[in-house]
């Protein structure tokens, strides 16, 4: 029943959350243990290594972080743990890369997936600005260089109203702060339209159920996930409802 | 329903079939044990590459060391400033109303339309405040009392009759020519400058403001950006970006000193630099970020662009992706 508790009284604002919650992303979705049988690729693996990535990379950029952004220059810990963010980093844009062009080739948008395809791009953009800003924020002859260089193409464009690369200041905080924030809500919010959406389908194929009409219709997945009420793949379903 | 009713899907439909919950064969599947392995693997590839290849750390480059080691170079440079003739002091928008590097697409130019809002007067910035603010010296003070009363046209000829005494000489000379009549209070106060600037005070009085607490280097950024500029590899700035592979012909920004890899991520947007017009365009930057933010634009909406979408089902690839699926279901 929805809208009253038990009780008769209105049904509490988390009571309601939580049942719209669990109705679009119940627990076998958020935690599945199984999946499509069509995922069986090793293109499925670049996500999870993308995401990996990420958590390597914030995790040794929070340790530098800690001890300050000149810490690394004068420690020979501070410079390892430096070279796990740089390498961290280089592995996180790697794959990312990788799952962004599979996701391409398998047009990983279709079956109202385009947000989450938006979101995934979204990341990758806002991956290379917070890239960006990190090679600003190292203070050595690299910053200089990079923000140097790069104040023209701010400028030019007008970017450079609100963001100076050449403020060192500016481009720690965004790199520290503001754009891992931003990053980490659009890649929750992208993973979990993966969760809820699903994994897409190859093309052409459908998990249709048979009808007994012309007009195909959309068969839902059982519960617990064996696929017997359905079938996979449009023209076996065609064969099986003719 | 046949062959043919499915093969005739409306558009609509098949976007319901692709939008459903999957109801066809599963395979076991656990999300915590990838999430796991991947994390291992990710941390083991990452401390590897740390142990073998580390990380680059080549130390900042300074006013100090830069004036030590070519105080003509620095000189010359100085004299730009103090004449308002540099990079920097002809820019334009943020920094001060000049036109040297407004770029604009037509008749739209951003950086003008957005206007000045980190105002720099090179002379004042970089020279004439920083002068004052050294220990009291009669002659030095004798010299900016005499340059800053004067009139402009006579401080411009005061700095340009210097900058000839300093053209025969090279980058790398050490001793500044003592100068002539003709040169006025400006080799009194070059002098005092190269001597600040070798000191490292001019790296500190560049970065002053009115609170104790800074994190802004613009300043001192664009006076050792401006040896870039005016002296090119010829100017210790530019002799550690050459050796480094780092200027915009040589991919620029996306590279990083020594052998690392830098922001390979960047290519797309550098390669635009290395070809023409945009190598060669007065507008290069804002018709490359134009391009790109064009390209960003498409990917993002992708989805919804007719034909680009239809890519992947034109060249099928995803039939190498998902071989398995579809060498156990040839019918789709």
């Amino acid at each position: 029943m929805s809208g009253q508790s038990h009780d008769g009284s209105p049904e509490a604002w988390t009571t309601k959350l939580r049942r719209i919650w669990l109705k679009i992303l119940p627990p076998e979705k958020l935690l599945p243990d199984h999946q499509p049988a069509y995922v069986a690729s090793w293109v499925y693996v670049f996500g999870v290594l993308t995401l990996s990535g990420f958590v390597i990379a914030v995790l040794s950029g929070a340790v530098i972080a800690f001890r300050g952004p000149t810490w690394w220059h004068t420690s020979p810990i501070g410079h390892f743990v430096n070279s796990l963010h740089l390498w961290s980093v280089e592995l996180f844009m790697f794959f990312m890369a990788l799952h962004l062009w599979a996701k391409f080739w398998m047009a990983a948008w279709r079956g109202r997936r385009a947000l989450t395809w938006m979101t995934g791009v979204a990341a990758f953009l806002l991956s290379i600005v917070e890239a960006f800003t990190g090679y600003l924020s190292q203070t050595n002859f690299d910053s200089q260089w990079i923000a140097f260089e790069s104040k023209d193409a701010f400028n030019a464009s007008g970017a450079g109203w609100f963001f100076n690369p050449l403020n060192f200041g500016q481009a720690l905080l965004l790199h520290v702060v503001l754009l891992p924030l931003i990053l980490a809500g659009l890649v929750a919010v992208h993973v979990l339209l993966v969760r809820i959406r699903g994994v897409v389908h190859p093309i052409g194929a459908y998990s249709v159920k048979a009808a007994p009409t012309a007009s195909a219709s959309v068969g839902e997945a059982p519960a617990g996930g064996s696929g017997a009420q359905a079938v996979a793949g449009a023209t076996n379903t065609a064969k099986e409802g003719s | 329903m046949s062959a043919t009713a499915v093969n005739k899907m409306s558009r609509k439909e098949r976007r319901r079939a692709e939008a459903a919950s999957w109801a066809g064969p599963v395979r076991h599947y656990d999300i915590l044990k990838e999430a796991t392995v991947g994390l291992i693997l990710i941390s083991i590839l990452t401390v590897l590459a740390s142990f073998a290849f580390g990380s680059p750390d080549r130390p900042p480059v300074t006013i100090s060391a830069w004036s030590s080691a070519q105080p003509v170079g620095f000189t010359d440079v100085a004299l730009s400033e103090l004449a308002q003739t540099s990079d920097s002091a002809t820019y334009g928008p943020p920094y001060n109303n000049g036109s040297g590097a407004v770029q604009n697409i037509g008749p739209v130019s951003p950086q003008r339309l957005l206007g000045v809002h980190y105002p720099l007067n090179t002379a004042k910035d970089f020279v004439l405040r920083p002068l004052h603010s050294l220990p009291p010296n009669p002659a030095l003070a004798s010299a900016l009392s005499r340059f800053e009363y004067a009139l402009p046209s006579q401080d411009l000829a005061w700095v340009h009759s210097y900058e000839h005494s300093l053209a025969h000489l090279s980058l790398n000379d050490n001793v500044l020519p003592a100068g002539t009549a003709s040169a006025g209070p400006v080799p009194e106060m070059m002098k005092a400058l190269l001597g600040m600037a070798q000191s490292g005070g001019l790296d500190t009085a560049l970065l002053a403001n009115s609170s104790f607490y800074t994190t802004n280097y613009t300043k001192p950024l664009l006076f050792i950006g401006d040896s870039w500029n005016a002296q090119a590899t010829a100017s210790f700035w530019g002799q550690a970006v050459n050796a480094e592979h780092l200027q915009g012909t040589q991919w620029g920004v996306m590279n990083e000193t020594g052998s690392w890899p830098g922001q390979p991520w960047l290519w797309l947007y550098t390669m635009w630099y290395q070809i023409k017009p945009f190598s060669t365009s007065a507008n290069g930057d804002l018709d490359v970020i134009a391009i790109m933010t064009g390209l960003s634009l498409a990917l993002l909406f992708l989805p919804f662009i007719p034909g680009l979408r239809s890519i992947p089902r034109l060249i099928p690839f995803y039939r190498l992706i998902w071989k398995k699926w579809y060498r156990e279901h040839p019918q789709t």
